[in-house]
């Protein structure tokens, strides 16, 4: 397993944010995960990258517990992530961007840096526009910059938050060509998406939160026929 | 096939060719001005290192620190105790006195940096007012009256005029290249993503504390080196004029008139700030409150500076820290 959580808890206040979670991602496979909003999913990735502390409970990534590590450290040995609202250096270029993230991230010396974030402005479409600051780029490239960016650290495991969120349909379908190349490279992925199909069309498993709990989990099409799923998430009563 | 990424623009070509070309007039200033510009200069460029470390503090690493005349007056401090109490000579007890600086920074970051934002702010000024009383305390260096330098007793006046002259400028040059220079090497790649998103640094890989650490650090050294530079000059110090927070308060100005978090920013301030400070400061508390008004008016409509506003409407970028990307 590369990445094993077991009893996650986490508090904010009195407000019970994730109550015992318990999962594993299997190498080069692609968990999604789904739940209505305020549901605690991004309180998860934020549990696993490092960005909030757990209350109780362990994470193993890579065989190690790795929950009392810094958000870098965890980075640095194989965690990227992306936000669900893309923090982009923005009086950065987007190439510069990269550049950060495959030098520490990737603990890259600048000239295997160089050629890492040529090669994924290229298959994240970014090339054109690599020299722009990123602060002033159009939704979908700031979006595609958050991907490419958690690219650059060259990740075993990849977290993207909600990354087809407010896309039209025809970007984002292009995102999901995009990661499936990046799956079918091998990389392990845990994708947070509400665009349903999007989902459906790449992961392995699916995993449904509901008011910090797990509600089901399995194969995508048998979690989607799940009664209790259908009505928490869709609002279908059986 | 080989990507390339060029480090220069056209203009920041010629920028640093006419920038050379200064700093090799003004090194012969001696010799065609007069003595009282040398003085003027020392002043001006003790002024200028601490609104780079300023800017280098708040601009880069995201801290607004309202306390760095603690290091200033350390720095001062250290040097006239050196030269009275010790016999070092003066000019050598500039790096010394920084250095000293340097290293008290690292337990004072221990209290500081347990504090944030606003809080931090505060809390660095109380640190610096904790330093002032402990300084004024001590009768070795005069108290709470201060005392003045005369280590330089029997030196000449020229000798001494000339070498402060050289060594502040010296420093001027040696701050703008060493910070220059810092912020395009792979560290400052990480300090620029700090200024950006301090999160998204961290989450990118990047050791966001030691970072941190090791600004508040070369900016104590280098408030401390233009502390002691400025009491070699001026002879004569006090806690209240070594730690006064004005310091503070000068540097964020000449920052935030120039342009934050960019090294072009301090020195297009500090021209200004001279400039505003020769023909306005007979005009007394007029004066400070037009420089007040001035901030404000700067920063409700132009908050990136003179410098962001050159570089946004003209394309200005001497000292450029951007790496450009050509594809292969």
């Amino acid at each position: 397993m590369l990445l094993k959580v077991e009893n996650a808890n986490k508090s904010y206040g009195a407000l019970k944010v994730t109550r015992n979670i318990s999962f594993e991602v299997a190498e080069g496979e692609t968990l999604g995960i789904l739940g209505p909003n305020g549901a605690g999913k991004t309180t998860l990735f934020n549990l696993i990258s490092g960005d909030a502390g757990l209350d109780e409970g362990s994470i193993y990534f890579n065989g190690s517990e790795i929950s009392g590590l810094r958000p870098f450290q965890r980075c640095r040995s194989g965690i990227g992530r992306s936000y669900q609202v893309p923090h982009p250096f923005g009086n950065m270029s987007v190439f510069e961007n990269l550049m950060t993230a495959a030098c520490f991230g990737g603990m890259l010396p600048e000239s295997e840096a160089v050629k890492v974030a040529e090669e994924i402005l290229e298959v994240t479409g970014l090339t054109s526009v690599a020299n722009q600051p990123a602060g002033s780029m159009t939704l979908l490239n700031r979006k595609r910059l958050e991907l490419a960016r958690a690219l650059s650290t060259r990740p075993k495991l990849l977290l993207l938050d909600e990354i087809a969120g407010g896309l039209t349909e025809h970007e984002a379908k292009e995102l999901v060509d995009e990661l499936k190349r990046i799956k079918a490279a091998g990389t392990t992925m845990i994708w947070i998406e509400h665009v349903v199909h999007a989902l459906m069309s790449i992961a392995d498993r699916l995993l449904v939160i509901n008011f910090g709990e797990k509600l089901a989990e399995g194969l995508p099409t048998d979690v989607m026929n799940d009664a209790e799923v259908k009505r928490v998430y869709m609002g279908i009563e059986a | 096939m080989n990507a390339k990424v060029v480090t220069n623009t056209a203009n920041s070509k010629v920028g640093i060719s006419i920038a050379v070309l200064a700093v090799m007039i003004a090194a012969a200033l001696p010799y065609w001005g007069n003595p009282y510009w040398m003085y003027e200069f020392v002043n001006i460029a003790c002024f200028f290192i601490f609104a780079m470390m300023w800017n280098l503090l708040a601009g880069y690493g995201g801290m607004v620190s309202v306390g760095q005349q603690a290091f200033f007056g350390i720095g001062g401090y250290t040097m006239l105790a050196l030269g009275n109490l010790a016999g070092v000579n003066p000019f050598i007890a500039i790096p010394l006195a920084a250095i000293l600086a340097a290293i008290l920074a690292y337990p004072l970051s221990k209290l500081a940096f347990r504090l944030q934002g606003g809080y931090f702010a505060i809390g660095t000024w109380v640190i610096s007012e904790v330093v002032r009383l402990t300084v004024a305390n001590i009768e070795m260096v005069g108290g709470g009256a201060g005392t003045s330098l005369t280590a330089f007793r029997g030196v000449s006046r020229t000798f001494r005029q000339y070498t402060t002259y050289w060594i502040a400028l010296g420093c001027v040059v040696a701050t703008i290249a060493l910070i220059y220079i810092f912020l395009r090497s792979k560290q400052g790649l990480a300090l620029q993503a700090i200024r950006d998103s301090e999160v998204a640094a961290e989450s990118q890989g990047v050791d966001v504390q030691k970072m941190k650490l090791a600004v508040y650090i070369v900016a104590a050294f280098g408030c401390g080196l233009a502390g002691a530079l400025y009491f070699v000059s001026n002879l004569r110090i006090s806690p209240d004029a070594a730690f006064s927070v004005n310091w503070t308060a000068f540097g964020i100005f000449i920052v935030m008139i120039g342009g934050i978090g960019r090294i072009e920013g301090p020195i297009i301030g500090t021209i200004l700030f001279w400039a505003i400070n020769h023909y306005f400061s007979d005009f007394g508390t007029w004066y400070l409150i037009g420089l007040g008004v001035l901030a404000i008016l700067m920063t409700l409509f132009a908050k990136e500076g003179i410098a962001g506003l050159l570089h946004k409407h003209f394309g200005w970028d001497v000292l450029t820290t951007k790496r450009i990307f050509k594809a292969s």
